[in-house]
């Protein structure tokens, strides 16, 4: 395990990593290692030492911080101050703001404040040609130059080592309130999310979890705009019943389950369809026929599956509602021949293996844990 | 004008009357434009100091055309200049003498508008404000909405990745785009994202959204509408100091307020507006703020009322605060129109588009009023204040000789000032010609080199757009080949410009 202390060391281990053709893979808090196929082959380099906050300002909702910081680190600076990351970090205790990045996901809030993507304003790394360089700014609005910080985001450490990141943080909302309904059936579900969103209410996350009887709106805000707003939601939506109100501390919990899948536990396999909204509830009663406990988040849009079904049925199912299917876990036999990432279509594929040979020529990074690594050209 | 274009092929000239006869193979009739008359209206964009007629203009209608000629370019080794409505600031669409101008105007349907998943589908030629204008009957908008808004096309606003005076709270351009269709100078047609939040795989669509026409044409666009807010208001406030001001946008982001537009004005951009729209400014502050909220009737008199008292305690001298919506409107119209206000003070403007950290507004604007007096140029600015986006617009006459160089100059020390203070050269005008040597004072050559591989992987022949973005014109070949030390050029041969 290289534990690269500097910027300056990922350049030499990468740079002797190549010499031996050795393939390097990147660690942050190792709370992913579900994700892909085993990688027994590839040198491991952790950022953890590669840990802190560089600068941070408030009033100017940006923050600089070193890649290996964890994650518990940031979020506590953050409230201190009243802000957050408003794409609510999918992560699992010891994840780090790199991992955070590299994986590129984002929770229930995605659906009204974007996702992690929409707050990377710039950063510095390593690529796998062992160059330091930057991309982006640190401030909240920048054009300047190609936005590489978006590439940067789900790239799943195969561009370049990330060293410094600057994201975009915003106030922490001082109310919060969760409407719940209970006992819905899913078609009922799908239809309340959906109208809920399409109300001028700023929903900020909406889920259904079956297994539970649970649908949950969230609005948040200063206190009488989240008053005025229940109102609305619950004259509007009035047909579906009429809901429980549950504030703060207590609705934080109703969404826990909704993060990072914890809903469906320890089951073996899960997998993170995104689809459009509506072609949601068509796809969990295609995906029914196997069995299989599912939740529904982003109003429909982004479905955590249990289901044991083939892979090559679920991804036919996703794909042809104009979704993809990402594999998050996994058993090994399955990771071994299941590419966790939803497969491309050629051209696609073979622009994105170009992008990857523009940062690391030699396939520094190609550890063989996505299964579709193409050879260095 | 003071940027060099690449020189032209003189061998892809001598070519040009094949070169339009292949064209016109592929798109027939009134699509291919070649006479000279013709050709001026295409000779520049917004940035009008800067003007070259195309070598011929085509105007495709359909995917599959604009696959025919990008194919065909590539094989023949013509360069393409790709155009949306031609309201670029920062020179995008400048032609080139040896370049076929792609014009997407023709494109400009709305495919489909899903009010379920809240998105609209159009051809990239559908103007901004046309979105809107499609949704606004159910009660949705689309959020971005750059000043040129009723003109420029959504296709353009993904190759700049536009901004507005609402992207504080609402974001740019590349925020609020789910999918785009895209067309390789290969001629492959390639889709990247959709009509789900997260796309599959690398995020090709974020590095697409603002690469300013030089990674391929964008032939289809997904854009994620939102409802309408139910009420907007705004207050107008002037303040004796700059200082007092900037320290108000910040109390109130402080506060955990994002406004949806919070814009500032210094007094002679002030001045300028009131003397042309006449809407009541008040005369004698130093600065004035407009700040909107919007969102339910209960949140925008909470936040009014948060505002203007954070207000009162910077020592605002004027307060108002708009009671219907004429009101509201009135307030903006003297901002909405200080461009062409501020026109009338001199023969010409040069706008300019920085971004710095908000905390050093006093700083920079001392610092540009120095510059002021050493260039012996007026400077007017109006200021997205909320995220620190400036646009200092310099005065100046073209028919004076030098001035325009004079203006140029000062307009860069301006750019290399934002980037001292931590800024950056371009908050949403994009780099474009104007900015292109400028590059070096915020990228070193590594950085510069690794974006440029990215272009690359779209481009390897480097036929979209050459001249824009970039100092130094390298070929792919070398850049896949070469290990550059920091600063050091392993190719002085290669064209700079």
């Amino acid at each position: 395990m290289h534990q690269p202390q500097t910027p300056e060391d990922i350049v030499a281990i990468l740079t002797d990593a190549a010499a031996r053709k050795a393939t390097v893979e990147i660690v942050g808090g190792g709370t992913r290692r579900s994700f892909g196929a085993s990688t027994p082959d590839a040198e491991q380099l952790a950022t953890t030492a590669l840990s802190g906050i560089i600068s941070y300002d408030p009033a100017e909702l940006v923050l600089t911080v070193k890649a290996g910081t964890p994650l518990a680190e940031l979020e506590a600076a953050l409230a201190e101050c009243g802000q957050a990351f408003l794409f609510e970090p999918n992560t699992a205790p010891g994840s780090t703001i790199g991992g955070v990045i590299g994986s590129g996901l984002s929770g229930s809030r995605r659906v009204s404040g974007g996702a992690v993507r929409d707050h990377l304003l710039g950063f510095e790394a390593v690529s796998g040609r062992a160059e330091r360089f930057k991309a982006g700014g640190k401030v909240v609005k920048n054009v300047t130059g190609y936005d590489l910080s978006k590439l940067m985001c789900g790239a799943w450490g195969r561009l370049a080592v990330l060293t410094e990141v600057t994201l975009k943080v915003l106030p922490n909302p001082t109310q919060s309130l969760t409407l719940v309904w209970t006992a819905l059936d899913d078609a009922a579900a799908w239809d309340l999310m959906g109208e809920a969103m399409r109300l001028p209410a700023d929903v900020a996350a909406a889920a259904h979890d079956p297994q539970r009887g649970v649908t949950l709106l969230r609005i948040e805000g200063f206190g009488p705009s989240v008053g005025a707003r229940a109102i609305l939601l619950k004259g509007a939506l009035a047909r579906f019943g009429v809901p429980q109100e549950i504030a703060a501390e207590e609705g934080a919990l109703l969404w826990r389950p909704f993060a990072n899948a914890a809903a469906l536990g320890q089951s073996p396999t899960i997998w993170r369809l995104s689809v459009p909204r509506k072609e949601g509830l068509g796809i969990v009663h295609a995906l029914a026929r196997d069995g299989g406990q599912w939740i529904a988040d982003w109003a429909g849009g982004l479905i955590h599956h249990d289901t044991q079904s083939d892979p090559a049925m679920v991804r036919a199912t996703v794909t042809a509602a104009g979704g993809h299917a990402m594999l998050l876990r996994a058993p090994d036999d399955v990771r071994a021949h299941v590419p966790a990432q939803h497969p491309l279509p050629q051209g696609e594929a073979a622009l994105a293996a170009r992008i990857r040979r523009a940062f690391d020529p030699a396939g520094l990074f190609e550890t063989g844990r996505f299964l579709d690594q193409p050879h260095a050209d | 004008m003071s940027i060099k274009m690449p020189e032209p092929d003189q061998a892809v000239l001598a070519r040009r009357d094949a070169i339009v006869a292949a064209l016109r193979a592929i798109v027939p009739g009134e699509g291919v434009i070649d006479s000279e008359r013709e050709l001026t209206p295409y000779e520049s964009d917004g940035l009008t100091a800067y003007r070259q007629p195309p070598m011929v203009v085509v105007l495709p209608e359909t995917t599959q055309q604009v696959a025919e000629i990008l194919r065909y370019c590539h094989r023949e080794g013509v360069k393409v200049v790709p155009r949306g409505s031609g309201t670029s600031l920062s020179g995008g669409a400048l032609p080139l003498a040896d370049a076929v101008l792609l014009g997407m105007g023709k494109f400009n349907r709305v495919i489909e508008i899903d009010y379920d998943d809240r998105l609209v589908v159009v051809q990239p030629g559908v103007t901004n404000l046309a979105i809107t204008r499609a949704v606004e009957g159910e009660g949705f908008y689309y959020a971005p909405d750059p000043s040129s808004q009723i003109a420029c096309s959504i296709g353009g606003n993904v190759a700049e990745n536009s901004g507005g005076v609402h992207c504080l709270k609402y974001g740019l351009t590349t925020n609020n785009v789910l999918g785009v269709e895209l067309v390789t100078i290969e001629g492959e047609v390639l889709r990247f994202g959709g009509k789900a939040l997260d796309g599959a795989g690398m995020d090709l669509l974020g590095v697409i959204v603002g690469s300013e026409g030089l990674l391929g044409v964008v032939t289809e666009v997904t854009v994620r509408i939102l409802p309408k807010p139910e009420t907007a208001r705004a207050l107008l406030i002037g303040f004796p100091a700059v200082e007092a001001a900037g320290q108000c946008v910040a109390d109130t982001i402080a506060a955990g307020i994002i406004p949806a537009g919070m814009e500032m004005m210094d007094r002679p951009a002030i001045h300028a507006a009131e003397a042309f729209v006449k809407v009541g400014y008040p005369l004698n502050v130093e600065a004035l703020l407009i700040v909107e909220l919007d969102g339910p009737a209960a949140e925008c008199d909470h936040l009014i009322d948060e505002v203007a008292a954070i207000a009162q305690r910077n020592g605002a001298t004027t307060l108002q605060i708009s009671s219907d919506e004429d009101e509201r409107l009135a307030f903006w119209a003297g901002r909405k129109a200080a461009f062409p206000a501020v026109g009338r003070l001199a023969p010409d403007y040069y706008c300019m588009d920085g971004t710095i950290p908000r905390r050093r507004l006093p700083e920079v604007l001392q610092r540009m009023e120095a510059l002021s007096q050493q260039y012996g140029l007026g400077v007017a600015n109006v200021f997205h204040a909320g995220d620190g986006n400036l646009h200092p617009l310099i005065l100046y006459d073209a028919n004076q000789p030098g001035q325009l160089d004079k203006a140029e100059a000062f307009g860069n020390d301006i750019l290399r000032l934002c980037v001292e203070v931590g800024g950056v050269l371009t908050g949403e005008h994009g780099v474009g010609v104007e900015k292109r040597d400028l590059m070096p004072e915020m990228f070193d050559e590594i950085d510069l080199k690794q974006q440029q591989r990215v272009k690359c992987a779209f481009d390897p022949a480097s036929l979209l757009n050459p001249g824009k973005v970039f100092p130094t014109l390298h070929r792919c070949a070398e850049l896949g080949r070469t290990h550059v030390h920091h600063g050091q050029l392993s190719f002085p041969d290669i064209p700079r410009f």
